[in-house]
């Protein structure tokens, strides 16, 4: 079978995803076409060279409707015979783009995608693409939906994470990000957005706060505990699905959990021959992928039966693999996963995470693979997983080695 | 006879009339539906006609759908049942549209709705169909959509137009709580127009008047936006997440109707109006298609009031009660007093000391007070009932009453003692009612010299709120004495039920062995929040360690202490897990809610504040947990089981009896229609296959009865065998 490689992964810098954000005033389609002119500039492609760009969203409404995939290809500098497909599994959006175009290259469907995503979270709220599975009873209440911090509330009670265990990761991811960005980590990926003038807007992750620490975390109030108290109760929802569980340990706070940030990220990915047709040296090969369906009430565990699932497609075990991105959309998220597989921290987030440096839905999936990748460089090592959780109970996983 | 007549005024004004012959509040039948259609359609037609006003000939409007309808659809299944509904869509936008232009809005002739009084279900519905709604000022009516309690919703498009009135929030407390309204209240909610002290005058006057804009709803207009938001409006979105959540919350997902009825709005908000009806029809369906909905019209509405009306009545003149003595003034004596003082009795509460029977009297006082702050007594109802009761040491004062209530001590002998002084006193025809809960009533009847005129009158803590009064037969008691117990239960206004007399009667027989498996399982190692989590999700009211905590461990004790004593060698071998806990916790001074402490913890307040940490360090949670559903059957069948032995044995004659009595005694899941429509719904043969399994898993208090093995054997179900038609066949 032809093998998929990665030959290059950029991202934008995050900007804080409110309106006094850098990034506030970049439309999507402008966001995403600088990842796309990005990828094509550095390898040098030219024409019908790839065969489609993949573009994971999470809100698909406003200017992220419309199928954004093709309308960021036409405002970029590609060549409009490659068409554009607009694609959505939440958080993994940006992870499943790249995935299904590696499983397209494997299964000699194309030469070469541009695979990633972009989600402008200040300018396209969250959730205002509508959500039946929040509102029709039919699915709502078969499915115990809760919010999404309620679960990540139900891990840390579920797997006993304290509030002093979900603040210190915090606080950890927080420190390595500062320590990331002063060794200039993200340099190879990180591309500086620009107006239409050629003027800098942002070219750095402006949502961390590397100073954070237990006193300041502490003193932030848990944000999910009135809406699983008292009104509308999700706890009690939690608690029909869970009868074993007394309470729900509500620990959960801005400062635990990821960022809303503006952002995008774009990775090519190509066969062997693809990469010598241009004169391109593959940086890695995807040596496996897996999508799962989990419980949907907890929702937020995906990242482990999906590991599991990657790993025995790529014919490997937990301690084959040699650095770990697991996506920070809370901190229990994470500590169950380190928890499940007895990972330890040095071999995960290296250069922190979402909580630090924020969590753009639709392209977090293609900037963890790109950040696993480069640190892979920097390191030497070999293998990485990166491996994210998804809304209403889904999980993702990529396997990457350096070649 | 004409259930709707129409009368056509020379002021251009045609009266439509409903008054179903023979019945007190009137109730729609599909002829009523059908009359009142031909009289629509004959108004609208008749160019002579200017507006109509429908009313009532009664002084309320209608108290509903009569419930024969609906059998009637459902007997042609869920097309029987959806066509049904549509055809009663069709008359009431029929009335709605009022013959105008679909596509103007004009045209059509003003109807208007007069209500003299209490309108429910159908009654409401059909008035939000027109165009305004006039009230009688009557405080006493009562205005709503009770449908949600029995298990079914509002399903002739209160549900539809009550939500585009008053948006999914404004609505929710009148579909998903019932909430009853005066007239005033239901014009303030914005559920009827208009309170008028001649409100068909203010009708005729307004349908003379009224412009064709006047006439076409909010909903029909152009522009109409739904108050607070649909679905996918931000605001509206956040309306329905909190709409979900809330019904699952509150109801623990157990019962269908506000599920259903939840989609219908949900469907129903995003199409235009006559889709929304279809769709409102096609949930309603579903609900009445769903067995919980039948079983619990069944039990809650038409086994309740057959019940209430004498239906095990024996023949016997009018036995209604002047005179009550109540012979000790605890907590149930002075409740049982309050309840029959309020009912019109003069009562005679005795008890040893002036000071204990002045402190029963002082609780009606006391009860009556909370009463007047909240609006619902006054200064004079109060000093009316507090002049009734007699609160006395004296026997001599039981002269003249003709039943005498014993609420003292539960101990034999100091019954049988204030038995026989009591009978010294009374009249001779005097009936002698015990309220023991544990002690066999045979047994108490030897201390009278009259037992066929001895019973048992069981009430439930607390008596004024409990519905539901247990009448016990003795060997000897006779049919007098139990007419005597019917009426005094009727004068009451609470719901009996009659059994024969053997241990523990029925409640408590099914109640007990609830609260002992619960407490087992505890002792084997299963997690107390799964016990009670799992009892609270098949719809009890009360997880069965939150039930002993309430009704106190000193009484489990004391009952098991007994128990044992009375049975001896019978006395099961597998109650010593719970019989060790259970001691062991009476021990430790933990008796339940009223130390602060039992198998929950509680504040000073008195507010349950978690399971008791140290159950757990007694009683470690086993690696492997169960799975909910062995818990829940054991749970269930714990009680199911003694309702079916109590009928085997005949302590139970009639299963309408356990069921409303299952529910209205101790809350057993309401949403299975009681013990034997829960059963039915699981059918015979697997309801055996189960008892197998426990029995084999955890033991014989499991044992398949016979009665139930017969039945799986020959496909039987108890309302098919034992129900009231079954009977009279």
């Amino acid at each position: 079978m032809t093998e998929a490689y990665i030959y290059d992964a950029v991202r934008s810098p995050r900007g804080k995803g409110r309106k006094d954000g850098s990034l506030h005033e970049v439309t999507s389609v402008a966001l995403g076409k600088q990842m796309l002119n990005a990828i094509k500039d550095r390898s040098g492609l030219d024409g019908h060279a790839v065969e489609d760009v993949i573009w994971g969203n999470a809100t698909q409404a406003f200017e992220q409707g419309g199928c954004l995939a093709r309308t960021t290809v036409l405002a970029s500098e590609l060549d409009e015979r490659i068409p554009g497909l607009s694609i959505n599994r939440f958080c993994a959006s940006g992870m499943e783009a790249v995935n299904l175009a590696a499983n397209q290259v494997k299964g000699g469907a194309g030469e070469a995608y541009i695979a990633g995503g972009v989600e402008c979270m200040s300018r396209v709220a969250m959730g205002s693409d509508g959500a039946a599975v929040a509102i029709d009873p039919t699915v709502a209440m078969e499915s115990y939906f809760v919010p999404q911090g309620i679960s990540a509330d139900i891990i840390a009670t579920e797997y006993g994470f304290s509030r002093d265990d979900v603040d210190s990761f915090a606080m950890e991811s927080q420190r390595r990000a500062g320590v990331a960005w002063e060794e200039n980590r993200f340099e190879k990926s990180i591309i500086t957005i620009r107006d239409v003038n050629g003027l800098p807007i942002l070219d750095h992750d402006e949502y961390m706060r590397p100073g954070t620490d237990m006193q300041t975390l502490g003193g932030l109030k848990p944000a999910f505990k009135d809406m699983g108290e008292t009104m509308p109760g999700f706890d009690k929802v939690a608690m029909l699905k869970y009868p074993h569980l007394e309470a729900i340990n509500h620990v959960h706070h801005a400062g635990n959990s990821s960022g809303i940030v503006d952002g995008s990220a774009a990775i090519l990915v190509g066969s062997k021959e693809f990469g010598e047709k241009y004169g391109l040296k593959p940086r890695a090969r995807i040596r496996a992928t897996a999508k799962i369906g989990t419980d949907p009430t907890i929702m937020l565990t995906g990242p482990v039966p999906a590991t599991e699932r990657v790993l025995k497609a790529a014919g490997m075990e937990i301690g084959d693999i040699d650095l770990f991105e697991v996506n920070e959309a809370f901190s229990s998220v994470v500590l169950r996963f380190m928890q499940a597989f007895d990972v330890d921290h040095s071999k995960l987030n290296t250069c922190g995470g979402a909580i630090a440096m924020g969590h753009p839905l639709g392209a977090s999936g293609a900037i963890i693979i790109g950040t696993l990748l480069d640190e892979l460089e920097r390191t030497g090592k070999s293998t990485g997983l990166a491996t994210l959780c998804v809304a209403s109970g889904m999980g993702a996983a990529t396997v990457i080695e350096l070649v | 006879m004409a259930e709707f007549t129409m009368e056509k005024g020379a002021d251009g004004v045609a009266v439509i009339t409903w008054d179903v012959p023979g019945k007190s509040m009137n109730v729609l039948s599909m002829e009523g539906a059908g009359e009142l259609d031909a009289a629509v359609t004959d108004a609208l037609a008749d160019e002579a006609v200017k507006g109509i006003v429908i009313t009532s000939g009664k002084d309320t409007f209608a108290a509903g759908m009569d419930l024969n309808v609906l059998a009637g659809f459902k007997e042609q299944g869920a097309e029987g049942v959806f066509e049904g509904v549509m055809s009663l869509h069709h008359l009431l936008r029929k009335i709605e549209r009022a013959g105008m232009d679909p596509k103007t809005l004009k045209g059509g002739k003003p109807i208007a709705t007069v209500l003299p009084g209490t309108a429910l279900g159908i009654g409401l519905e059909l008035p939000l169909s027109t165009h305004r709604v006039f009230a009688a000022d009557n405080p006493k009516a009562k205005i709503g959509l009770p449908e949600i309690q029995v298990g079914i919703f509002p399903g002739s498009g209160g549900t539809t137009r009550l939500v585009r009135k008053l948006g999914v929030m404004g609505a929710s407390p009148f579909l998903l709580q019932a909430k009853l309204s005066d007239p005033k209240g239901a014009v303030k909610a914005g559920i009827i127009d208009e309170v008028s002290e001649d409100p068909m005058a203010a009708a005729k006057a307004w349908v003379l008047e009224a412009k064709d804009a006047d006439i076409v709803k909010p909903w029909d207009a152009k522009g109409y936006k739904l108050p607070g938001g649909a679905p996918y409006h931000p605001a509206g979105f956040q309306t329905m997440v909190g709409a979900n959540a809330m019904i699952m919350a509150n109801t623990w997902g157990a019962y269908p109707a506000p599920k259903a009825m939840l989609s219908a709005v949900y469907e129903g908000l995003m199409v235009p109006f006559d889709t929304a009806l279809k769709i409102e029809a096609r949930w309603f369906t579903n609900v009445i298609m769903n067995p919980s909905s039948g079983n619990m019209i069944r039990s809650l509405f038409i086994n309740k009031e057959a019940l209430e009306k004498g239906a095990n009545r024996p023949e016997a003149p009018d036995q209604t009660v002047k005179k009550l003595g109540v012979l000790g003034a605890g907590m149930m004596g002075a409740g049982i007093a309050l309840v029959s003082a309020q009912a019109g009795m003069d009562v005679v509460l005795i008890d040893q000391t002036q000071e204990a029977a002045d402190k029963g009297k002082a609780y009606t006082e006391a009860y009556l007070d909370k009463g007047i702050k909240r609006g619902k007594s006054t200064p004079e109802k109060k000093e009316k009932v507090l002049g009734q009761i007699t609160a006395t040491t004296d026997y001599a004062q039981l002269d003249g009453c003709d039943l005498i209530i014993e609420a003292v001590f539960e101990d034999p002998k100091v019954k049988a003692e204030i038995t026989k002084a009591v009978e010294a006193v009374i009249p001779a025809d005097c009936i002698f009612a015990s309220n023991t809960s544990t002690l066999p009533i045979t047994d108490l009847a030897k201390a009278s010299s009259r037992p066929e005129q001895f019973i048992g009158i069981h009430f439930f803590s607390p008596v004024e709120k409990m519905l539901l009064v247990e009448i016990i037969k003795g060997k000897e008691t006779g049919d007098r004495a139990v007419a005597k117990a019917l009426d005094y239960v009727r004068q009451i206004r609470k719901t009996p039920i009659v059994v024969n007399d053997e241990r523990f009667f029925y409640a408590n027989r099914c109640i007990i062995p609830y609260l002992n498996e619960g407490a087992r399982m505890v002792s084997e190692g299963v997690s107390p929040v799964l016990v009670d989590h799992a009892a609270r999700l098949l719809g009890m009211p009360v997880g069965p360690l939150q039930l002993i905590d309430e009704t106190s461990i000193d009484l489990g004790v004391k009952i098991a202490k007994a128990t044992k004593e009375a049975m001896g060698d019978a006395y099961p071998a597998d109650a010593k897990g719970v019989d060790d806990l259970m001691f062991w916790m009476f021990d430790l001074g933990r008796k339940g809610r009223k130390s602060n402490a039992g198998f929950y913890d509680y504040d000073e307040k008195g507010k349950r504040t978690g399971i008791w940490p140290g159950l757990e360090e007694k009683y470690p949670h086993a690696e492997d947990q169960p799975d909910l559903i062995e818990v829940q059957h054991r749970l269930m069948f714990a009680q199911v089981l003694e309702a079916v032995r109590a009928l085997e044995e005949n302590v139970l004659m009639d299963i309408r009896e356990g069921d409303v009595g299952a529910i209205l005694g101790w809350g057993f899941a309401p949403w299975s229609g009681g013990p034997f429509g829960w059963l039915d719904m699981l059918g015979a043969a697997y309801a055996a296959e189960r008892c197998d399994h426990l029995e084999a898993t955890y033991g014989p208090r499991f044992a398949c009865p016979a009665l139930l093995r017969e039945m799986a054997e020959k496909n039987h179900s108890f309302y098919g065998r034992f129900g009231p038609e079954a009977k009279a066949a």
